[in-house]
């Protein structure tokens, strides 16, 4: 499809404003001004509105199609949430109206928002504080591996080190790393947990956390969990975890009750806000105990006479990391689903998801080899191609082939440590039947990898576009529009 | 409700397919140790009580104000068309566009996207988006300091406030040395800024419009910057680029700002938009997602997300930046609001909120005791000096109804008389006028 720059008309316009309704007296001098105008699209509105519906309609979304991004918790996102975040009541308002005198007083509600949802992801976690100012996972992240440094820092602790399993998201080592920690990288066992015995090698007076999920990236929950937890505080370290994948485990058991101090919640995965093609997410983050002293600030609190404020006044905090309270369009979308399933909706939500990974597991098994022969998982399962790579057919093939049957692909290529990974999270929202067509289509590309391979090769063939060459795009690249005559 | 299609019936065939006899077989390698001490949530509710529930608390905020406030964040007008579009869920459900063949909507706006925020800096390069204005800036200014080896940065005290703090936040372990300049004037020092570039520096931060509203022109802090090896880095204003002089004319080497002006409300703090473009030969030094064109095996064009080796799913702990989810929605709404704008609009929607915060600073100089700050010229935002402590006279401005505009002394020792005023394209003249009658008499009072 054409660019919308590409089907620019000079003259044209989408949207009108106002006539200017005061003097047109003043002349900004002529060095602050730029010489020409943004050369932006020339388009009436009914151009911009076929565009833009015409390129929606070049994707794959939850509304459209099964979506079964390993790790990426694609479930369902009811429409009330939407409604909810659109009330004006709550989009029009001013984030620095609390900053006005007596401020905290203009946005009671909005405060309220934030004050019962850090609540509710209290008791759901076992944490004992939350803030929800971080703007996605791996913002959650950053901000817990700062709270880390602070809490070390406050205790005159010099530590260098943050341990992370080789199955973590690539953020994990990430986050510790632009924090100002080295990583170190434990391996995981023939059994699919972390190295228990490597692990206790590298823990150290000198580790300042370890980060894992729980469930972990293979999609398994790993027994020892409290074993783990409790070697690290004996050496004097935090407990991270990676709420990305909560959604296993919601009412089984709480991330503090299993020894972790520190947390985050993708809001968007857990709790079904959109994914927005990449964004807006939410991360908020949980500490226990004494770590609450240096969560971020503002910190929303209740007063006596049971209005709400915001409290800056926190001598131990790691100061700001996000403008104000966080996302908060996306953090009440949340609190409105989270009020709407309550404590047995919630239950059943990781029952359903866990359930429905475990039905793809036990119907795919016998034609895709499941990481590490585990005959269970919890919410997601990964299974690799290596039996199909034999026959020339890589995961990628198998993606490839799926969209063109109407399926967005699972997660591939991670965790890193399974050859050929396909990393399938069904989501408690799927129907049975939709997850047996998309069995049948996975058994199918396996049955086809042995007899035409290149069907697999040469898919997909019903998209708007065929494979990408995504090596010429790295190698020349090509990131914005010219316009001809420049 | 829980959204949660499966049949009893149906729950029984996937538990025998899998071989066991209950959902809590599932869940028999979590121990009885380590199951919840607590969980303690109240029952659930059906859809439209939850909604009459967020209505009564969203009827506790003072949403009815009238908005002269600013500092950062914009109550512009959002065309119809920007909800109706962003709205479409084909777009809001999917994700990150790993899969480009069945992503290739999403690819492609993001490519536009890239388009408009290079066109409004002048800049060669922009990302697919960064969380806001404040993290933009940090993951800037980690650039500059990867990009030259130094770990000096000079800061320009009319950059917001609030992005500074948060500047020293994500630095706080990381041997990143900051030094403060000031505002002489309304506008950056030069003076004290050469005084502190040397050899070790590694970028200047400065904002275009500052804080306080003024318009600056910063070519020679960055000819100046780039004698001593530094790079310049602007925080900028969007809406404000449909006129002032662009980034890319100052020489300025990465502009960084918050989009929340384009097409997103204002909805208490987010989500926002953090866009970032550099130069060219910067763009391997770039965080995040960046989308590119390329050719199907066909040679048809399509778009992919590209130069991936500098993210963290990639590179993990030598990724350029920890960001993997982004702001995508909200790009997208920014894109489609310039586009609806178009070339024309954006430049008159720039001169009339030029216009109007000109001709507001005409009618609030006429008060009695209010001094409107002129000592450089600004955009849609400015400084008065009043009679009383602004955080007086903002509260007294509430009970007429208007967010009167932000107190600096929060802000800024010293000033606290100040008041910092910002007149948007939806500020009619009716409006300003009895915003200035307003304040009038509470001045009195």
């Amino acid at each position: 499809m054409r660019l919308i720059f590409e089907k620019s008309s000079p003259g044209r316009r989408g949207v009108s404003l106002p006539e200017l309704d005061v003097p047109f007296s003043a002349v900004l001098d002529e060095k602050y001004c730029r010489k020409e105008p943004a050369c932006l699209p020339e388009v009436s509105e009914l151009d911009a509105v076929r565009h833009f519906s015409n390129l929606s309609r070049m994707n794959f979304s939850v509304d459209t199609n099964f979506y079964p991004l390993g790790s990426c918790t694609m479930k369902y996102n009811p429409k009330f949430t939407e409604a909810a975040a659109a009330m004006d009541e709550f989009s029009s308002l001013h984030p620095l109206l609390p900053q006005l005198l007596g401020g905290g007083m203009l946005a009671q509600g909005a405060l309220e928002v934030l004050y019962n949802t850090e609540h509710l992801l209290c008791e759901i976690t076992g944490m004992d504080a939350f803030s929800t100012q971080p703007l996605a996972g791996a913002h959650g992240e950053l901000t817990g591996v700062m709270l880390v440094s602070a809490y070390h820092k406050d205790k005159g602790r010099k530590r260098k080190y943050v341990i992370v399993p080789d199955s973590s998201h690539g953020t994990n080592p990430a986050s510790a790393s632009i924090a100002g920690y080295d990583v170190v990288v434990v391996p995981t066992g023939k059994d699919g947990f972390m190295d228990m015995e490597r692990y206790k090698q590298v823990l150290s007076e000198d580790v300042a956390a370890v980060m894992l999920t729980c469930p972990d990236t293979l999609g398994f929950f790993n027994p020892g969990i409290k074993e783990i937890t409790d070697l690290a505080h004996k050496a004097g370290a935090l407990m991270y975890y990676d709420g990305a994948n909560l959604n296993a485990v919601l009412g089984k058991c709480r991330p503090a009750d299993m020894g972790f101090d520190i947390m985050h919640i993708n809001l968007h995965k857990t709790f079904a806000t959109p994914h927005g093609g990449g964004g807006p997410g939410s991360g908020p983050v949980g500490v226990r105990g004494e770590l609450a002293d240096f969560l971020p600030i503002s910190r929303v609190v209740r007063r006596d006479d049971g209005t709400f404020a915001l409290d800056y006044s926190r001598r131990k905090t790691i100061g700001y990391i996000a403008p104000f309270y966080g996302n908060f369009g996306v953090i009440l979308k949340a609190y409105a689903y989270m009020l709407a399933l309550g404590k047995d909706g919630l239950i059943q939500v990781s029952e359903n998801a866990v359930l429905s990974a475990n039905y793809c597991l036990a119907r795919l098994k016998e034609h895709y080899l499941p990481a590490y022969a585990k005959e269970r998982c919890m919410h997601e399962c990964v299974l690799s191609a290596s039996a199909q790579l034999g026959k020339g057919v890589h995961a990628l093939d198998i993606a490839k082939y799926l969209i063109d049957k109407g399926f967005h692909p699972p997660t591939i290529y991670f965790p890193l440590i399974v050859k050929e990974a396909m990393m399938v999270e069904p989501t408690e929202t799927e129907s049975k039947e939709m997850l047996d067509t998309f069995i049948e289509a996975m058994i199918e590309a396996s049955k086809l990898a042995g007899a035409d391979p290149d069907a697999l090769h040469s898919a997909p063939v019903s998209m708007p576009v065929k494979r990408l060459d995504e090596t010429a795009a790295a190698r020349q690249p090509d990131l914005r529009w010219q316009a001809k005559s420049k | 409700m829980n959204y949660i299609p499966h049949t009893d019936s149906e729950k029984e065939q996937m538990l025998d397919a899998i071989g066991v006899k209950s959902v809590g077989e599932l869940f028999e390698h979590i121990l009885p140790e380590l199951r919840p001490k607590s969980f303690d949530l109240p029952a659930g509710r059906s859809e439209f009580e939850v909604i009459e529930y967020l209505k009564s608390l969203g009827r506790k905020n003072s949403s009815h104000l009238t908005d002269f406030i600013g500092g950062g964040f914009y109550d512009h007008y959002i065309p119809s068309a920007v909800d109706a579009l962003a709205g479409r869920s084909e777009f809001y459900t999917a994700y990150t566009p790993y899969q480009p063949e069945c992503s290739q909507g999403w690819l492609q706006a993001i490519y536009e996207y890239q388009t408009v925020i290079c066109e409004l800096t002048g800049l060669d390069v922009s990302n697919a988006s960064l969380y806001d204005g404040g993290t933009a800036l940090y993951e800037a200014a980690m650039m500059a300091v990867r990009l030259t080896g130094r770990k000096k940065i000079i800061v320009d005290s009319g950059v917001n406030l609030i992005y500074r703090t948060m500047l020293y936040t994500y630095t706080s372990n990381l041997c990143v040395e900051f030094v403060e300049t000031p505002v002489v004037h309304g506008q950056s020092c030069r003076e004290d800024i050469y005084k502190h570039l040397d050899d070790k520096t590694a970028a200047v931060i400065v904002q275009n419009p500052n804080f306080f509203g003024a318009v600056d022109d910063f070519s020679d802090i960055v000819r100046q910057s780039h004698k001593s090896g530094a790079l310049v880095i602007a925080s900028v204003y969007p809406v404000s680029l449909g006129m002032l002089k662009t980034p890319a004319e100052m020489g300025v080497d990465i502009a960084t700002g918050e989009g929340q002006s384009m097409g997103i409300p204002l909805s208490f703090g987010g989500p926002y938009l953090g866009f970032i473009a550099v130069k060219k030969e910067h763009m391997r030094q770039l965080p995040g997602r960046i989308a590119g064109a390329t050719v199907d095996k066909d040679g048809k064009r399509g778009f992919v997300l590209t130069l991936q080796a500098r993210e963290q799913h990639i590179r993990r702990e030598r990724a350029t930046s920890n960001i993997c989810s982004n702001e995508a929605l909200c790009a997208l709404r920014a894109l489609i609001y310039s586009s609806l704008l178009g070339k024309e609009g954006f430049r008159q929607l720039a001169s009339m909120n030029y216009q109007k915060a000109e001709f507001a600073k005409k009618v609030l100089s006429k008060i009695k005791g209010v001094e409107v700050k002129r000592s450089s010229p600004t955009f849609n935002e400015f400084t008065v000096c009043l009679p009383i402590n602004a955080d007086e006279a903002v509260c007294r401005m509430i009970d007429k109804g208007f967010a009167c505009g932000f107190p600096l002394g929060r802000f800024y020792k010293g000033l606290d008389n100040y008041l910092l005023v910002a007149v948007t394209e939806k500020r009619s003249r009716e409006e300003i006028m009895r915003f200035a009658n307003s304040l009038e008499s509470v001045l009195c009072a």
